[in-house]
């Protein structure tokens, strides 16, 4: 073994490493806690989407499985039960009073019965969801296609975003309702469905009854549950917290493809 | 200090030889960097759903091959339990369950202090994650079209006939901390390139794949191409095998760097300057 430290020179680069190593841990926890360094660390997600992007087709199809694939319980994960009076009154009389509105940078804006989704041309595809915490479950899901929604109301050429008002209360105040957004070339996509059954039966509460977002090529935390309105926007900075989503604005990316 | 250069043919002294690279030196402790913030944020993000699959879903009828958890035994102390193959292992105060932040034992994969961020907090932990990946990532094809231009690859990493003919020697060599001195030094041994090699040709680009098929974006690339390896939580259980692989390949590295004259070996990758000792030569001649 030869580390002994003879030289001046070499004593202070021995202190220098080990005081390296102890600092590096609560240095990264104190730069955690900056303004500025996670903004730096965020510029990873752009570069991300970018090169996933250029990598993948906009159109590029998801995974899709066999009914053997299908996980024998699809797990639920947040809410399982939204605590809202308005909620368990529509999920009382199953949802016969539910309708889903749709505003914004639409030309007919309009609300929809859950029979009348159910009118809309539907996808089935059974597919694989990847939960952020690192979890998968694959599930049947069948739903309205959401762009044949959005041909009904028709969409202004100047709407970017699709935004996702839902019905469960989130957080510790327990004011803040989930909500989520994806872009447009997601909204169109051949997969992005409004689901409302989830294995050949109607979606259960707890997996986001009566309709859930499925946005396949996004993480578990895309796929809004319990949706009641769906606006179309230009930005969604002035949107509650501003990052797009629920979990957005508890640090999460808003590209949530990797 | 060594001695200035001593010209061929004297057999005693030492002399400095310009051992590594400019860009090789920068690009090796870029990783360093990147390579430790990947292995301690990914341990957070383990943490966030701490077991492992084989498999296309987590929920196949078969339950985990690898879980860590916290369980509360008869006196109400939390336990931490490690489950490998349907062994458990207590693991208390480092695995399952260990010190949170008011220093009580909380439920917890990994302790603090293999984790960044030190608390459980995923959304942090992506975001050093996934930055540092592409740090890592961006400076692993900068070093590979390095080695392969500056011609590194094929002169200095790639396995002569006449080091596979030393391949027991050398093993020999390892086993009995002996090491190269004087020529000998200046070039990598065989074992040494072959961990090298295994290390940026499989490893490395195996944990980089691994990752990408988590990513749902990616897997949409060639649809099914992620059950290549069994599916996207099996890539997951191979992207964390691998990582700890790696962190095994790092501790014989500086291991071996201890043993084999650590100061000598730290300047040479950072001066890239490496002592020589000239009378030695004649001891390794074989």
């Amino acid at each position: 073994m030869k580390l002994r430290a003879k030289s001046p020179r070499r004593r202070f680069l021995a202190r220098a490493m080990t005081a390296a190593g102890a600092l590096t841990l609560s240095g990264c926890d104190a730069l955690s806690r900056t303004t500025w360094f996670p903004r730096l660390l965020g510029s990873g997600e752009k570069i991300s989407e970018t090169a996933q992007h250029l990598l993948t087709p906009r159109r590029a199809m998801a995974q899709e499985f066999t009914e053997a694939d299908r996980s024998p319980q699809f797990r639920s994960n947040g809410t399982s039960m939204p605590d809202s009076a308005e909620y368990e009154a529509l999920a009382a009389r199953e949802f016969a009073d539910y309708r889903l509105q749709v505003s914004g940078l639409v030309t007919q804006p309009a609300s929809f019965t859950l029979a009348g989704l159910r009118q809309l041309p539907s996808r089935t595809q059974i597919t694989r969801h990847d939960c952020v915490e690192g979890w998968s479950a694959i599930g049947k899901w069948k739903g309205a296609k959401l762009s044949a929604l959005l041909d009904v109301v028709q969409v202004r050429p100047e709407a970017r975003f699709a935004v996702f008002y839902c019905a469960d209360p989130m957080g510790d105040n327990g004011t803040d309702l989930y909500y989520e957004s994806i872009d447009m070339d997601d909204a169109f996509h051949a997969q992005t469905i409004l689901a409302y059954e989830l294995n050949d039966e109607a979606l259960p509460v707890k997996n986001g009854a009566p309709i859930r977002l499925r946005v396949e090529r996004q993480l578990g935390y895309k796929h809004a549950k319990y949706v009641m309105r769906i606006e179309l926007v230009d930005a969604f900075h002035h949107i509650a917290g501003g990052k797009g989503g629920y979990w957005e604005d508890n640090g999460y990316e808003w590209y949530a493809g990797i | 200090m060594p001695t200035k250069n001593v010209a061929a043919g004297v057999r005693t002294g030492t002399y400095l030889y310009y051992r590594h690279t400019l860009p090789v030196r920068v690009m090796h402790w870029i990783n360093v960097v990147a390579l430790t913030i990947l292995f301690l944020s990914g341990l957070n993000i383990f943490s966030a759903h701490p077991a492992l699959y084989w498999g296309k879903s987590s929920y196949t009828g078969r339950g985990p091959f690898f879980e860590i958890s916290a369980k509360e035994n008869a006196n109400g102390d939390l336990v931490g339990v490690t489950r490998l193959f349907g062994h458990n292992f207590t693991t208390t105060g480092v695995l399952g369950a260990s010190a949170g932040d008011e220093g009580d034992r909380v439920p917890r994969a990994f302790p603090s202090w293999l984790t960044i961020p030190d608390s459980r907090w995923l959304a942090m932990a992506r975001r050093w994650h996934l930055f540092f990946a592409w740090v890592f990532v961006l400076n692993g094809l900068c070093y590979l079209g390095y080695v392969i231009a500056s011609r590194h690859l094929s002169r200095d990493l790639a396995p002569t006939r006449k080091d596979w003919r030393s391949i027991g020697a050398s093993i020999i060599d390892h086993l009995r901390f002996r090491h190269a001195a004087g020529d000998e030094a200046k070039r990598y041994n065989v074992l040494q390139k072959l961990a090298y090699l295994a290390v940026i040709f499989i490893l490395l680009p195996l944990v980089i794949l691994m990752g990408f098929a988590m990513s749902p974006w990616l897997d949409s690339f060639l649809p099914g191409w992620v059950d290549i390896v069994g599916g996207r939580q099996s890539a997951r259980s191979i992207h964390f095998v691998v990582a700890w692989l790696l962190l095994a390949f790092v501790l014989i590295h500086v291991f071996e760097v201890i043993v084999s004259g650590f100061w000598n070996q730290l300047r040479s990758m950072i001066t890239g300057r490496y002592r020589v000792d000239v009378q030695a030569r004649d001891e390794t001649a074989r």
